[in-house]
């Protein structure tokens, strides 16, 4: 593959994880609101129809995958290019950010592996996959309260404490680990968000400075929603904090 | 006109040839004008290793004034050393401090093997340049040049890529070793003009598969290039190769060559 | 020697188109079995190759930097001639043939200067075409601006890097044919010889600068295009690897050496610092037209701050000696006049051996004028560069200026095909005495390297060739006795160079050297300096063969070998150079014979007994050359005195 094509699927795929990423976090803001609306949006996810959800999930794989791969190769190739390096390495100007994608990156495979784990297959807590809480009707935005009320079922996974729990004082350590991929999340997309329309063209001198800009407003952004939430739950201080089920107290799922 | 002399230690990098491995060799040097140039400098220290039997430090130069692009070190750290927008041979002894202890290294990159001390082979570069760096043009076979108005804006733009001197600094800075600065300035001085529609295509992919096949590392977007080149090419160029070399890739595809 | 000019009859513009129709030509199916050796990249040498591999001859191209983009042509800053009449000025051939010829003092060719001029238009056509960028108005029309006092705007120009964009241009088109496999290109690699087979140019000797090997490279013509020979001078505004090293080597095989005397001083260069010294830089000319030129009137002035030296002891000599042109007296008449003020101690600046080389460049009068903005739009480039190199603010304190070497109009004589007096030799652009005469006009440099690359070898070697029989084309046999003797001169001659084993490095020789051409055979020359001048060079060249050491051998790349060598030609080709001024009695364009003036100090020429060609034959290292002389007729144009009083 050419240096040119590497460059493209980096920043293709690269874009298709940003764009999930900003979606996944306008999502998981809502662990500010009531219980409702993050239970019925996990449970209308879970639920979509004609297997989009497979598909997305392939989507974002095959993301992940080439954007992994195209990494490691120009990793190799470029550490191939430069068998010798300077005995006084100064950079000129390069950020941080620029030089320490490839570290970055790989310690976001780290966490996004560690991730899935966590919430998506709860291999973490096995025990999170008995928690469930009927609707209140609150958060009816998704559509998901009449999708329940049709199947006749009220009680759903309960993604909101999940979350609060994972997240409480007790597995402080995982909080840190997300804030802190979160960060280098931040610092990857500082530089790639930009990065990215370069590598296709789609930038000049005077969108440099904007798109650099607007990286580093997203980067923040990013940073913020996605941290605030580890940390809310590691203070215990979740608007509906009261609402958090005890893994102790669950509700077994009501059969209809 | 500055008055105090300069006395330094100077790392240099020592190797007999391609093969021979290198090292570094410290040498005080003393009483160097701070007006004199780097290269002058060098000259001195040249001297120096003569008088006293050794064999002169090699180097390659040539115009000494920043333009012939034969002059090329990294000077601690950084090729053509801390002054921006110069070559090595307009860096002035002046930008140093007495006692400092100087490193110089050759430009280091696979495609640039050491031939002897600090002097590089850069024939990629023309490798490069073989591929598509020209405008298909039978010499004598030219229409009245003012018959075709190019606007000021283009033909500025075009010269802004032109003024490249291919030292190669940009692939000695890079971290990864690539040559994009080097081959978007030279596909888009071309790729910009009138004159260079026909072959502008084609042009994208012959560079760019030679810049590969040449053994250059991969972009990824840093911009160190553009910090170190003399020339102050902008990165805008490397974008443009992108997209032309996109744009080439579609069209090929879509005319069926794959 | 045969010194036949070979000018075609008739009407001077009818010369070259005569001359076209009447040159054999080359089946384009046998082309390919002939075979040519372009020593040299730049305008004229790259230019030719270019040319010649499209036209489907097998071409060698050698240079000795490591890529053919490097050749000096790339330095040049201010601008390429041709009578394109785009500014609707009263241009046209005919008067850029004129001002050649005047500029020239009257030394140079009618035929020759007029296909010059001619061609000059196509060389803009094929540039452009090529994707030089030249600068542009706003309407899309190329630019010009009037340079070196012509009083036209013909002018054009790629900001200050004309030079460098017109050889990108030329490298362009050489790459397209080495990558067609068209013209095979060495670079790295000196030519220390050439080589002839019954008297006939068939190929040279060179060194291959990264491992010493000495190879033999066999062709049916040859051409030489290896630049000017400034750094005889050793400071010049020159690339340092320039030199005289192979048109002396050709010449040292028999082709004659025609003006070496006429040289070129530029009067705008940044003066010399100190002994570290390695080149001078010139600053553009176009300086002088808002800055003002002065030295002190006293000698104990001439170290101070210039603030504290009052109006009334600042000598704005220019101004006072040539009121009518002040500032804006041409290169030769200005530089001189800076030299005499320094040799009466008026000189300022720093002590460089014991004197202050340098005049003032004031542009107080103009910030004050014209406001400082204007003056920064004008010239702030070449103030930065000023102040990177010498740390001084030209805003706030005057410029120092000095002459220094800059162009050399003599070179290897060439017949109007610019075949040598070896027959198969060639000879293009600097390296050749064609077009400039005894003097040069701003940007006709870049001009006559590319007509003769790109537009006159095209013709003129295509008639040689079409003289050889296809039969016999690419025959030559690098095992003939006239290549071995050839290799093991070189060969020897450079064993001899790395076994000397003595005290003092080439450098130092070369700036021995230096000194003596330019406080003897540099701005103004006299018999007793000419004289002594030879004497000095004598003694030098022999010190230079005892006592010159290089470290290391000859088998790898060795920095000090390749000087040495440039080093042994310059020591010998002074001398010539001496011989020739010495020869001269006159005063005429770039050489000033102090004999020879008019009590206000204008240059006197000759016209009875100089308005010709001195052709020198080699006769022996040591030996007082054989002078051979081309007359010059001047048919079209009236010879008169120049006056910028
Ligand atoms: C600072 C400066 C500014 C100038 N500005 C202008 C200007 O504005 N306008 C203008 O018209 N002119 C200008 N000139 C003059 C002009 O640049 C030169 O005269 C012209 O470019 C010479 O071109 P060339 O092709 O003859 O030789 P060059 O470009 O000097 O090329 C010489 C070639 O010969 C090769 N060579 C030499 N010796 C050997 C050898 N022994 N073996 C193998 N290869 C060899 C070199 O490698 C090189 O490739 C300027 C000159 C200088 C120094
Ligand atoms: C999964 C582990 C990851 C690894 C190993 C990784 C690695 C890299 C590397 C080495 C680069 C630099 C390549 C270049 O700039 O050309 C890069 C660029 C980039 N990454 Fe990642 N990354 C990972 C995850 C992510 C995630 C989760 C996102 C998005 C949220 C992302 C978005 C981007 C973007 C936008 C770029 C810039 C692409 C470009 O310059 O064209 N990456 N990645
Ligand atoms: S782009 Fe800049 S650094 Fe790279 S070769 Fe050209 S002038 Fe040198
Ligand atoms: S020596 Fe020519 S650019 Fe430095």
């Amino acid at each position: 593959m050419t240096s040119l094509g590497k460059k493209y699927i980096m920043a293709v795929s690269g874009l298709i994880l940003v764009g999930f990423v900003i979606g996944h976090m306008a999502g998981n803001l809502q662990m500010f609101l009531h219980p409702d609306w993050i239970n019925a949006y996990a449970y209308k996810l879970q639920n979509l129809p004609y297997g989009l959800l497979w598909i997305v999930r392939l989507v974002l794989l095959a993301a992940v995958v080439a954007h992994i791969v195209t990494a490691m190769l120009l990793v190799i190739e470029n550490r191939r290019a430069r068998p010798q390096g300077y005995s006084v390495d100064k950079p000129i100007q390069a950020t941080f950010a620029s030089r320490t994608m490839r570290y970055s990156g790989v310690i976001l495979l780290a966490f996004i592996v560690f991730h899935i784990l966590h919430f998506t297959t709860q291999h973490v807590h096995p025990e999170f996959r008995d928690l469930y809480r009927p609707l209140e009707g609150v958060g009816t935005i998704h559509g998901a309260y009449d999708l329940l009320e049709a199947t006749g079922k009220n009680h759903v996974h309960d993604v909101y404490s999940m979350v609060a729990i994972g997240f409480s004082a007790q597995y402080w350590y995982i909080s840190l680990f997300y804030v802190i991929a979160m960060g280098l999340l931040f610092l990857h997309l500082s530089h790639g968000i930009s990065s990215m329309f370069q590598s296709v063209g789609l930038r000049n001198h005077t969108w440099r400075i904007r798109l650099d800009r607007a990286a580093l407003v997203i980067a923040i952004a990013l940073f913020v929603g996605f941290a605030s939430i580890p940390v809310a739950g590691l203070l215990g201080i979740l608007p509906y904090q009261d609402m958090v089920q005890g893994v102790h107290h669950m509700h077994p799922p009501t059969t209809p | 006109m500055s008055e105090k002399s300069l006395n330094l230690n100077l790392r240099v990098w020592r190797q007999k040839n391609a093969d021979a491995p290198g090292k570094f060799v410290t040498y005080k040097l003393d009483n160097i004008s701070p007006d004199s140039s780097f290269l002058e400098m060098l000259d001195l220290l040249n001297e120096q290793l003569i008088d006293s039997g050794e064999e002169p430090v090699a180097f390659d130069h040539d115009c000494r004034e920043g333009i012939c692009g034969s002059c090329s070190l990294t000077i601690n750290g950084i090729p053509h050393g801390k002054g921006r927008m110069m070559t090595t041979c307009q860096l002035h002894m002046r930008s140093f401090e007495n006692g400092e202890t100087i490193t110089i290294e050759p430009f280091r990159a696979q495609p640039f093997p050491v031939i002897r001390d600090l002097v590089v082979n850069r024939e990629p570069f023309d490798k490069i340049m073989q591929a598509g760096g020209f405008i298909d043009q039978r010499i004598g076979s030219a229409q009245d040049a003012n018959a075709l108005p190019i606007s000021k804006e283009t033909a500025d733009k075009a010269m802004d890529a032109a003024a490249c001197i291919g030292c190669g600094a940009c692939v000695a800075a890079c971290p990864n070793a690539s040559a994009m600065l080097f081959t978007g300035a030279k596909m888009s001085q071309l790729n910009l003009l009138p004159q260079g529609q026909p072959e502008r295509y084609k042009r994208a992919i012959n560079m760019v598969d030679a810049m590969d096949a040449n053994g250059f590392g991969n972009c990824t977007n840093i911009g160190e290039c553009e910090a170190a080149c003399p020339k102050g090419i902008s990165l805008d160029f490397i974008a443009m190769m992108n997209r032309d070399y996109a744009v080439a890739k579609v069209k090929r595809f879509f005319s069926g060559a794959a | 020697m045969n010194l036949d000019p070979k000018i075609p009859d008739g009407p001077l513009e009818k010369k070259w188109t005569t001359a076209k129709a009447n040159y054999k030509l080359v089946n384009p199916a046998n082309r390919r079995k002939y075979s040519v050796i372009v020593v040299g990249s730049g305008l004229a040498g790259g230019g030719a190759a270019a040319a010649l591999g499209e036209q489907g001859y097998n071409v060698k191209c050698f240079c000795f930097q490591d890529s053919p983009r490097r050749a000096h042509s790339i330095a040049a800053q201010g601008g390429i001639n041709a009578a394109k009449n785009y500014q609707n000025d009263g241009d046209s051939v005919y008067r850029l043939f004129y001002d050649t010829i005047k500029g020239g003092d009257y030394r140079s060719r009618e035929g020759n200067v007029y296909r010059l001029a001619e061609v000059s238009t196509s060389i803009i056509d094929q540039c452009v075409a090529q994707g030089v960028p030249f600068a542009r108005e706003y309407g899309g029309m190329l630019d010009n601006r009037s340079f070196g006092g012509a009083q036209v705007s013909r002018t054009f120009y790629a900001r200050g890097q004309t030079g460098q964009q017109l050889l990108l241009g030329v490298y362009q088109s050489l790459s397209r044919q080495i990558g067609l496999g068209q013209v095979k290109m060495y670079n790295r690699h000196e030519m220390l010889d050439v080589v002839l087979v019954n008297g006939v140019a068939k190929g040279i000797i060179t060194r291959n600068m990264v491992n010493g090997k000495i190879e033999r490279w066999a062709a049916d013509a040859v051409v030489i295009a290896s630049g000017g020979y400034s750094t005889v001078f050793f400071l010049s505004t020159n690339a340092a690897g320039t030199n005289v090293s192979a048109a002396w080597r050709a010449h040292k095989r028999g082709a004659g050496f025609a003006n070496p005397c006429f040289t070129q001083i530029h009067p705008t260069c940044i003066p010399q610092e100190g002994e570290h010294q390695s080149k001078l830089t010139l600053m553009s000319e176009s300086l002088r037209n808002d800055g003002r030129v002065w030295a002190p009137k006293k000698k104990e002035d001439c170290g101070k701050n210039p603030k504290d030296i009052p109006e009334e002891d600042r000598d704005y000599f220019l101004e006072r000696k040539y009121p009518s042109f002040g500032n804006l007296a041409p290169r030769d008449i200005s530089s001189r006049a800076a030299k005499e003020v320094c040799d009466e101690g008026r000189g300022v600046g720093p002590v460089v051996a014991g004197e202050r080389r340098g005049v003032y460049l004031d542009f107080r009068d103009a910030i004050q004028r014209l406001g400082r903005k204007t003056i920064e739009a004008r010239y702030g480039n070449l103030f930065d560069m000023y102040e990177n190199i010498t740390g001084e603010n030209a805003y706030e304190r005057p410029m120092r200026i000095y002459p220094a070497p800059h162009y050399t109009m003599g070179g290897l004589w060439v017949d109007y095909n610019l075949m040598t007096s070896i027959t198969g030799l060639f000879a293009a652009g600097e390296a050749n005495f064609s077009d400039h005469g005894a003097n040069r006009l701003g940007a006709s440099a870049l001009m006559q390297g590319l007509a003769d690359g790109f537009f006159v070898l095209p013709y003129t070697l295509g008639n040689y060739l079409g003289s050889i029989p296809p039969g016999e084309a690419g025959k030559i046999d690098i095992n003939d006795p006239a290549f071995a003797d050839a290799e093991n001169a070189v060969k020897e001659s450079v064993g001899k160079l790395v076994s000397i084993k003595g005290k003092t490095s080439p450098r130092s020789l070369h700036t021995a050297l230096g000194k003596i051409m330019w406080n003897k055979v540099g701005m103004a020359r006299s018999k007793e300096s000419l004289t002594s001048a030879i004497d000095e060079i004598r003694a030098l060249r022999e010190r230079f063969w005892n006592d010159v050491l290089i470290p290391g051998g000859g088998d790898e790349l060795n920095i000090e070998l390749e000087r040495a060598g440039r080093v042994a030609d310059h020591l010998e080709f002074a001398e010539l150079l001496c011989f020739d001024a010495l020869d001269r009695n006159e005063s005429c364009g770039g050489h000033f014979r102090v004999e020879h003036q008019t009590e206000d100090g204008e240059a006197v020429r000759h016209d009875d007994q100089y308005a010709n060609v001195s052709v020198w034959e080699f006769t022996g290292v040591g030996n007082k050359p054989k002078k051979h002389v081309e007359p010059l007729n001047f048919e079209n144009i009236k010879l008169a005195v120049r006056s910028y009083k």
